[in-house]
């Protein structure tokens, strides 16, 4: 029995940081626009886009706790690449659901990082909006997908449809229209896709189940990317609270900034047991890998909001400023709250994961 | 991450699980306790490694070497059995790892055997009226007579009072010192006279704890452990071993388990609590904080099986375990409604009115022990290098 990491692990998510720290500084992040090729290309040289893919593909062929440190770095890091959808549910989809011949066809490039797959599952996930929802007819796709994950540069996306059926699509196929969205956070891009009879190639082994894995290990990775973003958020709070001076004394010494920031480490470090075991679930137990990837997407969902406003509250005025950029976490942290669905819609699916209602 | 057993610990459940099954049906049936039944039971547990597991074989315990999976195991194997885990109370799990620490070999002798064997019933003489947080500044006075000390004051909050034949007890010995370095940690006889145990009834209803007036209370000075001057940091040991006790993730694993199968069970106008998707919700919240939780306490189980100090990781426990068992109990009480109101024997009273006693209790354990104020210094101080609060200037 040893609920810790390895020191092969801890020395991965390490390597990770500090090459994140060198090459994804906050002005790097400023300027990326939610995109840093030069950055994506940095991880790739760490192996980063092929964590999960398996060494006859080129990838590292690790688990889904070790791809979930390198989310937790990321999110330290505000690292604008994409990484959710191209290094773990797109893989995770092919890998699962994807022919032999998908596999060799996407897999390779996946993990060398020279192709970046989109993920557009949002429907499936947390539920249609604004009348979206794609099509599947005859092995064309007709409709529109919201909240495309990893979208800027993406070369293929990785489609679910109405009935929970899994596609691959060329970017460049005809009948897509590509429409970027802006959200909060100005780290990572999403879009919209509209399709109108566009070619695609079905990943037609049990792709119900594959999309199910998908999602779940998506929510695992956004978890963690939170926790990351957290945890830099309240040493940033504590480091500020040790200079900032008021009233002839550091504001860090007043019980009041002192118990915010307690009550942050005291809500978030638990979140850190739970992000590893629901990972580790995932591969080892994954009869209840859907309902604890609900619960740690939706437990640090919670504790993360509550962090990156405390944390803002520490920093007084400052941290409302822009010159500070502490919101680069806040909105990170309130991007992965939202996405692949939210905290009641995620534990709704955890209720239903333990036979505690139906779906 | 690996998070099953070897082989060793393999057998090792199973021979726990043997005992279990052997002699489950002659277990205490109420819980146990300090009479004769328990008592009984207290020592096969002993014999068997099962309690007292690393206290050494000369003073009365099994005496193996540590090991915190084997001590889990047995938690997990009696819980599942529904079997008492054996004696417990503030003489067991407070006074025992303290004299180890720093009793002389006379006091070792004396007492953890009998305080083992359920013969020596023990309550905690610290905090007093005017010194709760600040417990550093109590005033309980001895003054010296010969051989003896003669001791004056009062204490409050000392739970088993009434039943204890001994009490562990802080005293100013030297009132000169500095308030840390002037106090002395002193075991001496309940029965002796001028001891005087008032009950203090709590908002519960219920009396479980007790105000203690020492009067001109005659006590020989072979009493004192560790050194005159030294309570300070003998009680510091001590503390270490109650605020773990108090932030068991078991008990909220318990709480949760009870509350899942109310949900199940209880209906209201007829639909079953369960199927309320706001009651759901808050379920589902504490369930993910409980096993938040349950896996922190795994993690800080391997590091202390691997020796290694997890910060701040540790220091979060009692105010995130309190706070958790709290909310547990809250809730209960909320989806029950107005049956949630009832208490003391009403008609239609459910788990007969515990969520509620629980819901008020554990906001004495909140409280006590260290206030979430005072885990929060800690926290932020020992935890997080923040610096401390500046002292205020001497009028």
């Amino acid at each position: 029995m040893e609920f810790d990491l390895t020191a092969d692990q801890k020395m991965m998510q390490e390597s990770i940081n500090r090459t994140l720290e060198r090459v994804a500084p906050l002005e790097r992040v400023r300027k990326a626009e939610g995109h840093a090729d030069d950055v994506l290309k940095a991880l790739a040289e760490l192996g980063l886009p092929g964590i999960l893919i398996p060494e006859e593909y080129g990838g590292l062929g690790l688990k889904l706790l070790d791809a979930a440190l390198a989310g937790e770095a990321l999110g330290r890091h505000v690292a604008p690449v994409p990484f959710v959808a191209s290094s773990v549910m797109a893989p995770l989809a092919i890998l699962n659901a994807g022919s032999e011949a998908q596999k060799a066809k996407y897999l390779p490039k996946l993990a060398s990082g020279e192709l970046i797959a989109g993920v557009a599952v949002s429907e499936q996930a947390a539920g249609a909006r604004d009348k979206s929802g794609i099509t599947a007819k005859g092995g064309k796709l007709s409709g529109t997908a919201l909240f495309v994950l990893d979208f800027a540069g993406a070369g293929i996306y990785v489609v679910a449809d109405r009935f929970g059926a899994l596609h691959v699509v060329d970017a460049n196929a005809k009948g897509i229209e590509k429409v970027a969205l802006s959200t909060i956070d100005a780290t990572r891009v999403i879009g919209q896709l509209n399709f109108d009879n566009v070619e695609a190639e079905p990943l037609a082994n049990n792709p119900q189940a594959a999309l199910d894995r998908m999602i779940d290990a998506g929510r695992v990775i956004l978890a963690a990317d939170t926790l990351g973003a957290g945890l830099r958020m309240i040493e940033k709070a504590v480091a500020y609270a040790a200079e900032r001076k008021q009233f002839g004394r550091v504001i860090g010494s007043f019980q009041a900034v002192k118990h915010m920031c307690a009550e942050m480490i005291a809500e978030l470090e638990p979140c850190r047991a739970l992000m590893w075991y629901a990972a580790y679930a995932f591969d080892e137990f994954p009869e209840d890998g859907r309902r604890m990837a609900a619960h740690v997407k939706a437990h640090t969902s919670e504790v993360g909001t509550f962090v990156a406003r405390t944390a803002t509250e520490v920093h007084g005025g400052m941290g409302f400023t822009d010159l500070l950029g502490l919101h680069y976490w806040f909105k990170r942290i309130g991007f992965n709250r939202q996405a692949l669905g939210g905290p009641e819609k995620a534990r709704h699916d955890a209720a239903v994961a333990q036979g505690w209602v139906g779906n | 991450m690996d998070l099953s057993y070897s082989p060793e610990y393999l057998a090792f459940r199973d021979e726990v699980r043997a005992f279990c099954a052997k002699h489950g049906p002659s277990a205490p049936k109420n819980g146990g306790g300090f009479n004769e039944e328990g008592k009984a039971w207290q020592r096969l547990l002993i014999e068997h490694g099962y309690a007292a597991r690393t206290i050494p074989k000369e003073y009365g315990g099994y005496g193996a070497e540590p090991d915190v999976l084997k001590s889990r195991i047995i938690a997990e194997e009696f819980i599942a059995a529904g079997l008492p885990m054996g004696l417990s109370g503030q003489g067991i799990s407070m006074l025992v790892p303290t004299l180890l620490e720093v009793g002389s070999e006379e006091q070792k002798q004396k007492y953890i055997r009998p305080t083992l064997h359920g013969d020596i019933i023990w309550c905690q003489g610290y905090s007093e009226p005017g010194a709760g947080s600040d417990l550093a500044s109590l005033t309980t006075r001895a003054t010296e007579d010969g051989d003896d000390f003669i001791v004056n004051g009062q204490k409050i909050w000392t739970s088993t009072a009434a039943q204890a034949d001994m009490i562990f007890c802080l005293i100013r010995t030297e009132p000169d010192k500095p308030k840390h370095e002037g106090i002395s940690y002193i075991l001496f006889s309940m029965k002796t006279p001028g001891i005087e145990v008032r009950p203090l009834v709590t908002m519960t209803g219920r009396a479980e704890f007790n105000e203690v007036f020492f009067t001109d209370v005659r006590v020989p000075k072979s009493g004192v452990v560790a050194g005159r001057g030294l309570g300070w940091m003998v009680a510091n040991a001590t503390l270490k071993h109650e605020r773990g006790m108090l932030g068991d993730p078991n008990q909220a694993g318990t709480r949760l388990k009870a509350i899942i199968e109310l949900m199940q069970t209880e209906d209201v106008d007829g639909s079953r609590l369960m199927d309320n998707p706001a009651l759901r919700d808050r379920l589902l919240k504490l369930q993910a904080r409980v096993h938040a939780m349950e896996y922190h306490g795994l993690r800080l189980l391997t590091a202390s099986i691997k020796g290694e100090d997890p910060g701040v990781a540790r220091l979060i426990v009692k105010l995130m375990g309190c706070e958790i068992n709290h909310q547990l109990a809250a809730f209960a009480i909320d989806a029950l409604g107005e049956l949630g109101m009832l208490y003391n024997g009403s008609p239609h009273l459910r788990n007969f009115g515990n969520w509620q006693s629980s819901y008020m209790f554990d906001l004495g354990l909140i409280i006590g022990g260290g206030t979430a104020q005072i885990q929060k210094n800690i926290i932020s101080e020992r935890g997080l290098g923040m610096p401390r609060e500046p002292k205020l200037a001497k009028a």
